[in-house]
């Protein structure tokens, strides 16, 4: 038998997948429980959702969250730091902690059969660390070694430099590592308040995922997280956002003799909450969110000047940044600048989206959304989505209808709506000396050298 | 424990490899193909790899890039080289598999007729950018060529890295493209595992129509080196660093081979994670290191076993040297507890079921059953992977460290701040990187 190889196969329609359920409760500390039904392998994912992160800093003191965040698994209850670990690893935990703007994720995976132990072992971490001055002094000398290695870190140098251009003493204007000086002036005090005043259960969502009854979570739970209590702050969602035409438009670190610069063009865009959200989304993939986005297809495919680029919202509770990423041969960085921008700006409108485009973008977002849902920390990632931005449990299910309501013409407006050229912000991390001579045919104005540790 | 699965060998060669996992309505297409960076030749790096590129820009009946049709389908897609395999996968939801043979089997069997000079010398642009952006970029990112190359000798494979030195990639010519692709890029030198929402008997069928008329290549000799390291190498890379950083590394079993899970093991309770003995002497303890890692680096025809440490300010590659050799010597000298055995074998166990979780990507069932397909012959190979680990003894793995991590028989590198050679551990001489 010969294969028809003269189009390409026509897919059918897809298998019905109904998307997890999840079962909730609130104990009377205020911690929310939630969990959800799993039980392809026999593993478990636990994650607990502190929905605060470094955009809690005090003024002077960032990099606090993220020091209280690494300190956590640092010893409790007479157990020393090593000791913790020694438990983790005979369960074969796997244990990680993470940080963003708007909230604190640690999570813990074992086999089922370890399920009480680890979720012990969380609520010890969490809820009941002992912040040791001697570990406290070690660990923050690990993280000053750990931002001077990250000045000579193109993409760590561009992220922490942007955040500050487009934000400036918003509490999104720092990165979560903060900064050597208020590194060095912290103490354990400032920890121990930092985690009374926002690790508390009344902001916080347990979520766990696996061959598990919502009960018997919600029992662990109750008895592992017993004690934990106290009251929290509201959040700051003021700050007022600093426009980022404050800031030059063009902004060079300068990096002697690299081989590549590392670019980032963008403003503070918008919201999680945003009206426009899904109509972003799928803009987006056909701007720079996917392989065969215009910009990766432009820079890369047709012109060779760089492994990859792509642009992003970040959507966050308060309004996040739209930015463009992409790191690209030296000689080539004005062009790739240039052909960026005009990128940006065609999309909203002299070059709009065509059906086919957003068409391809839909068909990406929406007909493998099921794999998604595939492992137990896939559908913890995912419900941990819902709890961070108080999104409602038919949110999974309405994604897919929701995003193929899209009209080309809607995309296009959501992006003329929430982008602009004219307040584009241009951060190059590269060599000044060859570069320099390209960088006044951008029309952008003088570029504002910075150094990587002005900031 | 396991991954249940079907074998088959089609006329033309090509294995395939059938796992049926219904609980999501998707399908992991996961194509091997036996060659890497080893199956180069001197003058002739960076090939195996620039060749993976080219596999998504066209073939003959759909002459487009490859990401567009699938990923309008709803498929994430890939592709990887490293020293001994190349492999091509896609998660496509199951309404979509027939389409995601369609194009595997259209650039395995046709590629060469849409390969043009323009998306040669487009993607060799982009490798360029790719080994810029990894390698000569980032901090110590050159620090694995000097590695190899002072590892292996210049005619053998592992010399160099699969990303391949600049002057060879900007000498290769189409025409060596061509002769590649035909040499390796056939059934018989290939392997197909499907693992998700499929009925192994009519993935099967499907699998035949669109492969089965693809006509089998020369048969892949495999490739034989030696290597061996008379004595100590000690070199330095000056690099844009704050920190130096010291690499220690021996000349190590094969992967699977007897010594291998031994050492996997002695790696991970040497300096892996807070409970590792160098983490807490170096980092915890003497603070004189910012991090500490090792790996016993296990490929086809030889294994390597490397450990890593970056000094802390005010601290000297000397002395994290000095306690390196030291913690090897005792485990050398009196074995692991029988705790960090139980917490090995643990750690081995949980890390096996963790693999079991997902159909397909990098390390998932698809990629596994390739994985024991080609390098061991046997798809099946999971427990018996497995029980490598369980089977580790105190005295075993005391043994494969004698063996392997002799202090006399080492290369041992330091990464060193721009103009501060004086900062590598003496006895060094400046490494060779291209």
């Amino acid at each position: 038998m010969s294969v028809d190889r003269s189009r390409l196969p026509r897919v059918g329609p897809a298998r019905p997948f109904t998307f997890p359920s999840i079962e909730k409760s609130r104990l009377p500390t205020g911690l929310r429980v939630w969990s959800v039904r799993h039980a392809e392998v026999p593993v478990i994912a636990f994650m607990m959702l502190v929905r605060r992160g470094s955009a809690c800093d005090p003024p002077g003191k960032h990099g606090l969250a993220a020091m209280t965040a690494d300190m956590l698994d640092e010893g409790s209850g007479g157990r020393s730091a090593i000791e913790m670990h020694e438990a983790l690893a005979r369960i074969g935990a796997q244990f990680d902690t993470d940080i963003g703007a708007d909230a604190t994720l640690v999570s813990l995976t074992t086999l089922s059969r370890a399920s009480d132990r680890g979720l012990q072992l969380l609520a010890d971490i969490v809820a009941r660390p002992s912040l040791e001055e001697r570990d406290f002094a070690r660990v923050r000398q690990l993280r000053l070694h750990r931002l001077s290695q990250l000045r000579d870190n193109p993409g760590a140098v561009a992220e922490r430099t942007f955040a500050r251009l487009l934000y400036g003493s918003h509490p999104y204007g720092h990165t979560p590592m903060g900064d050597e000086r208020a590194l060095a002036s912290m103490t354990i005090d400032d920890v121990h308040s930092m985690h009374a005043q926002t690790i508390r259960p009344a902001v916080s969502t347990l979520i766990a995922v696996g061959d598990c009854t919502h009960e018997e979570i919600e029992r662990l739970a109750s008895s592992a997280f017993g004690g934990w209590d106290g009251a929290v702050e509201d959040e700051t969602e003021s700050g007022g956002i600093v426009a980022s035409t404050d800031a030059a438009r063009l902004n060079v670190v300068p990096r002697p003799g690299a081989s590549q610069s590392e670019l980032r063009i963008g403003h503070v865009a918008v919201p999680r909450h945003v009206e426009d959200y899904h109509a972003l989304v799928a803009g987006n993939m056909v701007l720079g969110g996917q392989f065969v986005s215009r910009i990766n297809l432009n820079l890369r495919e047709e012109k060779g000047l760089t492994y990859g680029a792509r642009t992003a919202f970040d959507f966050r509770r308060m309004p996040g940044p739209f930015s463009l990423q992409v790191s690209v041969q030296t000689t080539a960085t004005g062009q790739a600048i240039q052909e960026s921008i005009d990128e940006i700006a065609a999309i909203r409108g002299p070059r709009a989206i065509t059906s086919e485009e957003l068409a391809l973008g839909v068909a990406a977002l929406t007909r493998g959304y099921a794999r998604n849902f595939e492992t137990a920390e896939q559908i913890a990632r995912g419900v941990m989505q819902l709890a961070l931005y108080d999104l409602p449990d038919t949110y999974f299910a309405d994604f897919v209808p929701t995003v193929e309501r899209i009209t080309a013409e809607e995309a296009t407006a959501a992006m003329a709506r929430h982008t602009d050229p004219a307040r584009l912000t241009t951060l190059i991390v590269g060599d000044l000396d060859v570069i320099g001579d390209d960088l006044p045919s951008l029309s952008l104005g003088d570029a504002a050298v910075l150094s990587a540790d002005s900031l | 424990m396991n991954i249940t699965f079907t074998k088959h060998t089609l006329a033309n060669g090509l294995d395939v490899l059938l796992h049926e996992d219904r609980a999501c309505p998707i399908v992991a297409v996961n194509l091997w193909y036996h060659v890497g960076s080893k199956n180069e030749r001197p003058g002739h790096t960076g090939f195996a790899h620039l060749f993976e590129h080219l596999m998504f820009e066209g073939s003959q009946h759909y002459d487009g890039g490859y990401f567009q049709p699938l990923q309008g389908a709803g498929a994430t897609l890939n592709g990887s080289t490293n020293a001994d395999r190349t492999n091509y996968w896609e998660v496509v939801p199951s309404n979509a598999l027939d389409l995601a043979l369609w194009m595997e089997s259209d650039r395995m069997g046709f590629l060469l007729p849409a390969l043009t000079e323009a998306k040669f010398s487009n993607q060799r642009d982009v490798v360029l950018n790719e080994r810029r952006q990894n390698y000569e970029n980032r901090p110590y990112g050159l620090a694995a060529m000097a590695m190899l190359a002072a590892l292996y000798p210049p005619q053998h494979p592992y010399h160099w890295t699969t990303i391949g030195e600049i002057a060879d990639l900007e000498a290769l010519r189409l025409e060596e493209v061509h002769a590649f692709f035909r040499r390796y890029y056939h059934p018989a030198n290939a392997s197909i595992a499907l693992a998700g929402d499929i009925d192994a008997g009519s993935a099967l069928a499907l699998v035949d129509e669109y492969f089965g008329e693809i006509a089998a290549g020369p048969l892949v000799d495999p490739v034989r080196a030696e290597a061996s390291l008379p004595g100590q190498i000690r070199i330095s890379l000056e690099d844009r660093v704050e920190l130096p950083r010291l690499y220690i590394a021996w000349l190590s079993p094969a992967m699977f081979a007897d010594g291998d899970a031994d050492l996997d093991l002695a790696t991970d309770l040497l300096a892996n994670g807070k409970t590792s003995r160098l983490y807490k002497r170096l980092v915890f303890d003497e603070r004189i290191a910012t991090d500490v890692s090792a790996a016993q680096n296990s490929r086809e025809i030889g294994g390597f076993v490397q450990v890593t440490a970056t000094a802390a300010p005010g601290h000297t590659l000397v002395e994290l040297e000095r306690v390196i050799l030291d913690e090897i010597a005792r485990l050398a000298a009196d074995g692991p507890t029988e705790l960090e055995i139980e917490r090995g074998r643990m750690q081995a166990e949980s890390q096996f079921v963790y693999r079991l979780q997902t159909v397909g990507g990098f390390g998932g069932k698809s990629d596994q059953l390739n994985a024991y397909n080609v390098f061991m012959g046997d798809p099946a190979y999971f427990d018996r992977d497995l029980a490598r680990y369980y089977g580790v003894s105190a005295s075993s793995l005391r043994h494969a460290v004698q063996r392997c991590l002799d202090p006399a028989r080492r290369v041992t590198l330091s990464v060193v701040p721009r103009g501060r050679r004086d900062l590598a551990v003496p006895d060094s001489t400046p490494a060779a990187v291209s």
